[in-house]
């Protein structure tokens, strides 16, 4: 966010190794001369590539190859025991838009997403702030909004299936201790995506707290102390200078949240005992839809992968509004910004 | 919130476990004399509790240069789907697989994929209509292990105050007969004490669609409309009529487990796998019994087989266990070990299984109750690769009115559209 800061502007490994392999030998023809620039130029070149290869190579195939495949099964008949049968080249996409039960997921999911990362972005920012500030046992508090996300996705769905249980439930006898009705978690489709997405929020603030708490210790203080003899209040100064240092931050918390978020399936899936997102669907996911597709008794692999497939190019499609939106904030500039 | 991506992760470094596994008995496999004289891995991959911790050993003591790995499963759930994994792969699965009766609904029609354990050594060792259900033209796919029959497991000191007998002949009497027998007391029972007499439909929905021959689907496993589907509707139906008697509770779930300690209801089909999970859940309470009766005659639910998929080394060698841990003595041990009820007609005979009490239903004498329940199913019902696709869409339709409130005929239009969306044609 800093880099002139700390950074001296030349690289010195290059640029030294070019003196040494241009002038250290005097002896050396003109062409032997020539010949090691020009492999010391390749070397700039090409080297950086060759380091980061290995995680390409590994992309490819891992991720890229399976993605395809994955678009190649969609067009097929393929069933998960037997494999490979006809070609039905779209039918399977026409099939799985035609179902009520995709539109539920879609539903579904945004909501979930919604419900989960505006709040987890809030609370973290909120968190992350208040950590910073000059606290005793600091590293205790650091690593205590740490804890949730150590537990694993199952055990939180036990915890959480104690609370949101609809007669026996935690949350629903506390209501009716204070006189109010209690609520139908696992019947009404709005509430049962907030206990979801509390389970999301119980797992995921904390971490995202830690990053942006990073973020803000990197803020330059001399900023705050400007602002301090500015005569700027605890307020402001959040709002003015926190808040638009942090932005490449909360992009990027944004980005894996929407990534992650879309493609929701543990907690849903724990929700119940059942697993199918309940009796009309309220609660199940894309993710939970390709999973009762393919692995359900259909055994329906073309239909997976074809859910599959809308789901990769709905999070693209968010992507390309996310990066669109990440360009104008990039445009608007905040105090000091450094294009990364 | 890369939730998924870490599960995928955890996925594949369990696939690569399994994987190694295999590599191992594939390895012993090469060496494989089967005479006993060369060693011999064996990986049998089984979920729950069958029981054969013990039976292993012994196994292994009585066949020198066999050594049995066990792969368990903590969920039925996840062993299905390690199973459908590895029959897609071809690769990974352990040589002698259990298989849960549900199962064969979709894995009979990949019947290559298994070994045909058809032999004349084990003919009639079972109840014939446990064979037949793992039977695909001729083809023996599984050994049974243990079986289901289903009783009815009551609160004695709750029908008491309903003024009904609380006692375990008395109630069989007032019972036996069909569903609607079943139902009427319920509703006695339910408007005396204000307690639901079942915990809820779903359950109850499946004792009942367990005793039609063919649910779902015709004998060539052709689906039948669920808008023509009348023997369903009328059980739906028929449910629907009693809602009111209902506990509207999804069994496992948070709030079926609380019910047992809070009286939430008083009867509920009770088959012997299920006695240890009522206990847990409703340790502490007292008056739990056990009758010999079940409405309409006899049911099955659950019950599993061991299967010897085609991918294994040792194909003999692992027929050869699966017929010895299938066999009554062992099925016997099976049974005191973790309560297996055996599928075996010798076995229902023995001393040692009719001669079984549980102290905590009351000292019923649940071996001789189940055996008497073994012997009076008459059907096992047909499941076809539509059934659990099918099932799933009616289970849905009675939990939308059980649990969520909705309207009977209107969650039955709504099954009536999720069916269609199947596409079965």
């Amino acid at each position: 966010m800093d880099g002139g800061r700390h950074r001296p502007s030349t690289v010195p490994g290059l640029s030294e190794r070019n003196h040494v392999s241009t002038s250290t030998r005097p002896a050396a023809t003109e062409r032997g001369a020539r010949r090691r620039a020009r492999l010391a130029r390749f070397d700039v070149r090409v080297t950086p590539y060759l380091l980061i290869s290995p995680f390409f190579l590994l992309f490819f195939l891992v991720g890229l190859f399976p993605m395809l495949y994955t678009a190649w099964v969609s067009l097929h008949d393929w069933d998960l025991i037997r494999g490979q049968g006809d070609f039905v080249g779209l039918d399977n996409f026409a099939f799985v838009l035609g179902t009520e039960s995709f539109y539920k997921a879609l539903r579904n999911t945004f909501s979930i997403f919604l419900l989960s990362s505006v709040p987890q972005v809030v609370a973290a920012i909120l968190i992350a702030y208040m950590l910073d500030a000059n606290l005793r046992a600091k590293t205790f508090w650091r690593m205590g909004v740490l804890v949730p996300y150590i537990v694993a996705p199952v055990a939180v769905a036990l915890i959480f299936a104690k609370i949101f249980a609809d007669d026996s439930g935690l949350v629903n006898n506390l209501l009716l201790g204070v006189g109010l009705p209690a609520v139908e978690w696992h019947s009404d489709a709005l509430a049962s995506h907030i206990a979801i997405a509390t389970m999301v929020n119980f797992r995921w603030t904390g971490y995202n707290a830690l990053i942006f708490l990073a973020a803000m210790q990197a803020i330059p203080r001399e900023i705050y102390e400007a602002a301090i003899i500015d005569g700027t209040g605890r307020m402001r100064r959040f709002w003015h200078v926190t808040v638009p240092m942090l932005r490449p931050t909360i992009i990027f918390v944004v980005i894996t949240s929407t990534i992650g978020g879309l493609q929701i399936f543990d907690e849903p899936r724990m929700f119940d005992t059942g697993g199918q997102g309940g009796a009309s669907r309220q609660w199940m996911t894309m993710t939970m839809y390709l999973y009762e597709l393919g692995w359900g008794p259909q055994l329906a692999f073309g239909r997976a992968s074809a859910v599959a497939w809308l789901l990769f190019l709905i999070i693209v499609a968010i992507g390309i509004v996310n990066f669109l939106i990440t360009r104008r904030i990039a445009h608007s500039g905040g105090p000091t910004k450094t294009s990364r | 919130m890369t939730i998924t991506r870490r599960t995928v992760l955890a996925a594949s470094a369990a696939t690569a476990a399994t994987a190694a596994v295999a590599g191992c008995s594939s390895g012993g496999g090469s060496a494989a004399g089967g005479d006993g004289g060369g060693e011999i891995e064996l990986t049998v991959a089984t979920f729950n509790e069958f029981g054969y911790e013990d039976l292993f050993a012994k196994y292994e003591e009585d066949n020198p240069g066999v050594t049995i790995t066990h792969k368990k499963a903590a969920t039925a759930d996840d062993a299905r789907a390690n199973l459908m994994t590895g029959l897609a792969a071809n690769s990974g699965l352990a040589d002698v697989e259990g298989v849960e009766v549900g199962w064969w609904a979709e894995l009979l029609q990949y019947a290559d994929v298994f070994e045909d354990l058809s032999d004349p050594a084990v003919e009639g060792r079972w109840l014939d209509w446990k064979t037949e259900a793992a039977t695909v033209d001729g083809k023996l796919m599984g050994y049974g292990t243990d079986i289901g029959p289903e009783a009815i497991a009551f609160r004695g000191d709750l029908l008491e105050k309903a003024g009904l007998p609380a006692d375990r002949t008395g109630l069989a009497e007032l019972l036996t007969g069909d569903w609607d027998t079943y139902f009427q007391v319920g509703r006695q029972f339910t408007e005396a004490t204000g307690i639901p007499w079942f915990d809820g439909a779903g359950g109850t929905f499946n004792g009942m669609v367990q005793q039609l021959a063919q649910p779902y689907e015709t004998a060539d496993g052709t689906p039948i409309p669920l808008a023509e589907n009348t023997d369903v509707k009328a059980i739906y139906d028929h449910l629907a009529e009693y809602k009111d008697i209902s506990g509207g509770m999804t069994q496992w779930e948070e709030d079926w487990t609380a019910s047992f300690q809070s009286d939430g209801f008083a009867t509920m089909l009770c088959p012997p796998w299920m006695m240890g999970p009522l206990e847990g859940n409703a340790s502490g309470v007292e008056g739990w019994d056990i009758a010999d009766v079940f409405p309409g005659g006899g049911g099955n639910w659950g019950g599993s087989y061991l299967a010897v998929p085609s991918q294994g080394k040792n194909l003999e060698e692992a027929k050869k266990l699966a017929a010895w841990l299938t066999a009554p003595e062992q099925q016997i041990a099976a049974f005191q070990a973790v309560g297996a009820f055996p599928s075996q007609l010798e076995a229902l005979d023995a001393e040692e299984v009719t001669s079984t009490v549980n102290p905590f239903f009351n000292e019923a004498p649940v071996g001789e109750i189940y055996s008497e329940r073994a012997t009076s199913i008459e059907v096992q019902p047909f499941q076809g690769p539509n059934f659990f696709v099918i099932n799933t869409v009616v289970a849905d339709a009675i939990t939308r009115w059980d649990k969520d409130g909705m309207d009977p005929a209107e969650s039955w239009e709504q099954a009536l559209t999720a069916y269609d969306e199947l596409g079965l044609g």
